[in-house]
């Protein structure tokens, strides 16, 4: 936490990845400055290729959404809220000609940014659907993508219900193969801190023990609440099939309006009725064969 | 403003308008009288990622759909003693089976790693039972198609043939297993994914795939002369399918949630194909042109193939078809 300099979780050595403990990031848009260390430390480090510079025209986020070459993406939310206990005044001069709201009101507007990630699902679509068994869990419960065995089907690309994973294109390095956040397993191994956590100035991402975060969170979201920030919540799909993120997120508003899925399901429920229907169709067409050639022969 | 350019003209005429009005519309122009986004989610990025698959896969379903269901044909011929029938079939089967692996390779982000699909088995994963049926397929279908041949050409005599007439029969037996699991599991394969379109419809998808395989089989077969009743009755039976699936994606609609199905180009693609394989089939059965049934089922389930992956596709880039589907 702030102010436990270099004995914060962000910042010390552990073990993590021998003792077998399941670790978390923890982002939390409401202290986030939008400085995108976290998306430059984490190119840095797993060197991500360039994909490109495209000006988007939304608000100051030229990244876009997660990818194959982009495994932090962080948001830049424009909404016409107030933030917290804000007082908001007027922007800009009165307007009496505006049509769209009382000139004489208050305008209020808030600025949220939020480091999106891969959300290494408990249940996790793309594992589950990797046909070369090149996408594995880790010992701290991440969710790795093994470069050198997949063959890039695209399968997992399809699979996962956020959106995150990706097939990299030509003529990037690498192409060809399925990327996303590798929870920087290479650190972890060693003891390290993830890129993005380790330079976070402002430590809106937290990386530590799955279960001190989630206190942490709750606590968050508790002292936001009480200081006026009635929409903050914790975004932790436990109820759905993903069966709960290792990589959850504190956020201002609706999950809609940051590209998170209300209720996203791990596709993998849908085998039952599918694989019923296909074995269905499989029996009534060869008894439909046999009963033409018995009849009509 | 001192510059000329015209991004700097349309600028001021966009301040302008929104002094006057309140509001700036126009192309680019996203905001209204202020910075707030209106399009849905964020930005209306895309929430699921649409498959980056291309031409290979839809070719694939129709070719794997039709080789695997002639194996299910070239059985129920042997069965009833239509030798040439069932040599037939099982040629067009052999021909899926070598054409089959050669695009899913092909499709692959690394062909030369293919193999390493053969590395592990997963029940949950519909890609990885996809592969093992396809080499099950294979494996009975090429022995298969040799065994029959040997019998029907009558190269040994004896006890010799008496061998290759029982493992030609076991070997069509398990050409047509695997071959009607190769045509209906791709349904499973897009209908157990994150794309709203598919998973809405993935009771609807394993039945499409499977019997427009079966369908294409006998109008390619009648197409190659083999003009026989038992053919005929397989092609009114899918035709008449495929028209009630039209009836059931017609009625049993998402709204936002598989808009893709019934809108943009991807929605007249799987209207396109299903019309051509469903009713218009039919009709031509009934009107006794044979040929032209044969030969219109055939484009519409080609058709209706490259629909669905452009529907994923639309689907999978439509933040609002994912919302809607997790508020049904």
């Amino acid at each position: 936490m702030i102010g436990e300099g270099i004995q914060s979780t962000n910042q010390r050595k552990h073990s993590y990845v021998h003792d077998h403990v399941e670790v978390g990031f923890f982002t939390d848009p409401s202290v986030c400055i939008g400085c995108k260390a976290c998306e430059v430390a984490c190119k840095e480090w797993n060197e991500v290729p360039d994909d490109g510079f495209t000006w988007s025209g939304n608000s100051y986020d030229n990244t876009g959404h997660l990818g194959a070459s982009t495994w932090r993406h962080v948001m830049f939310l424009e909404q016409d809220r107030a933030k917290g206990d804000q007082i908001t005044g007027l922007m800009g001069l009165p307007n009496p000609q505006s049509t769209i709201r009382d000139p004489q009101s208050d305008d209020p507007f808030r600025w949220v940014f939020l480091s999106d990630v891969c959300k290494h699902c408990e249940e996790a679509g793309c594992l589950e659907a990797c046909p070369t068994g090149s996408i594995v869990r880790t010992e701290v419960g991440s969710v790795l993508v093994q470069n050198d065995v997949c063959n890039g089907c695209g399968y997992c690309v399809v699979s996962c219900p956020f959106g995150v994973i990706d097939r990299r294109p030509e003529p990037l390095v690498d192409a060809g193969g399925a990327f996303k956040c590798t929870f920087c397993y290479d650190r972890q191994k060693s003891g390290l801190v993830p890129a993005c956590a380790k330079v976070c100035p402002t430590e809106s991402i937290v990386f530590g023990r799955l279960d001190d975060l989630r206190v942490r969170g709750a606590e968050r979201v508790q002292q936001l609440q009480q200081n006026g920030y009635t929409d903050a919540q914790l975004y932790d799909p436990t109820e759905t099939s993903v069966g709960g993120i290792h990589a959850f997120f504190l956020i201002l508003g609706e999950p809609e309006a940051y590209g998170l899925p209300p209720k996203p399901q791990v596709p993998t429920i849908y085998l039952k009725s599918a694989w019923t229907s296909a074995f269905a169709t499989a029996i009534a067409s060869i008894i439909a064969t046999l009963l033409a050639f018995a009849f009509f022969a | 403003m001192t510059s000329n350019s015209p991004s700097e003209k349309r600028l001021e005429e966009l301040r302008e308008q929104a002094w006057k009005d309140g509001v700036a519309v126009g192309r680019g122009v996203d905001v209204a009288g202020g910075p707030i986004p209106r399009k849905p989610g964020y930005y209306g990025q895309p929430v699921v990622k649409p498959p980056v698959w291309t031409w290979e896969i839809p070719i694939y379903l129709f070719v794997g759909g039709l080789g695997g269901m002639s194996a299910a044909i070239a059985l129920a011929a042997a069965i009833f003693h239509h030798v040439d029938l069932a040599r037939a079939a099982m040629w067009l089967a052999a021909a899926g089976a070598i054409l089959s692996p050669i695009l899913l390779i092909m499709d692959l982000g690394r062909p030369r790693l293919f193999i390493n699909m053969l590395r592990v088995f997963k029940h949950q994963s519909a890609m990885s039972m996809g592969v093992w049926i396809l080499v099950m397929f294979s494996a009975c279908v090429v022995p298969g198609l040799i065994a029959l041949e040997l019998h029907a050409l009558h190269t040994f005599t004896g006890a010799m043939d008496q061998f290759v007439r029982i493992a030609a029969g076991l070997l069509v037996f398990g050409s047509a297993f695997f071959g009607m699991l190769l045509a209906t599991y791709t349904g499973v394969l897009i209908g157990a994914t994150a794309i709203p379109a598919w998973f809405l419809h993935r009771v609807l998808l394993p039945i499409h795939f499977g019997i427009a395989g079966l369908g294409s089989a006998a109008a390619l077969l009648e197409l190659l002369g083999h003009r026989i009743a038992p053919l005929n009755a397989i092609g009114f039976f899918a035709a008449a399918i495929e028209s009630a699936l039209l009836v059931w994606l017609t009625i049993n609609k998402h709204g936002a949630a598989d808009r893709a199905i019934h809108e943009h180009s991807s929605g007249g693609l799987i209207r396109t194909g299903e019309i051509l394989s469903g009713p218009l089939a039919l009709i031509l059965r009934f009107l006794g042109l044979v040929p032209f049934a044969a030969i219109s089922f055939l484009i519409g389930a080609l058709v209706s193939r490259f629909g669905w992956i452009a529907v994923g596709k639309v689907s999978g880039s439509d933040p609002e078809s994912v919302f809607a589907a997790e508020r049904l």
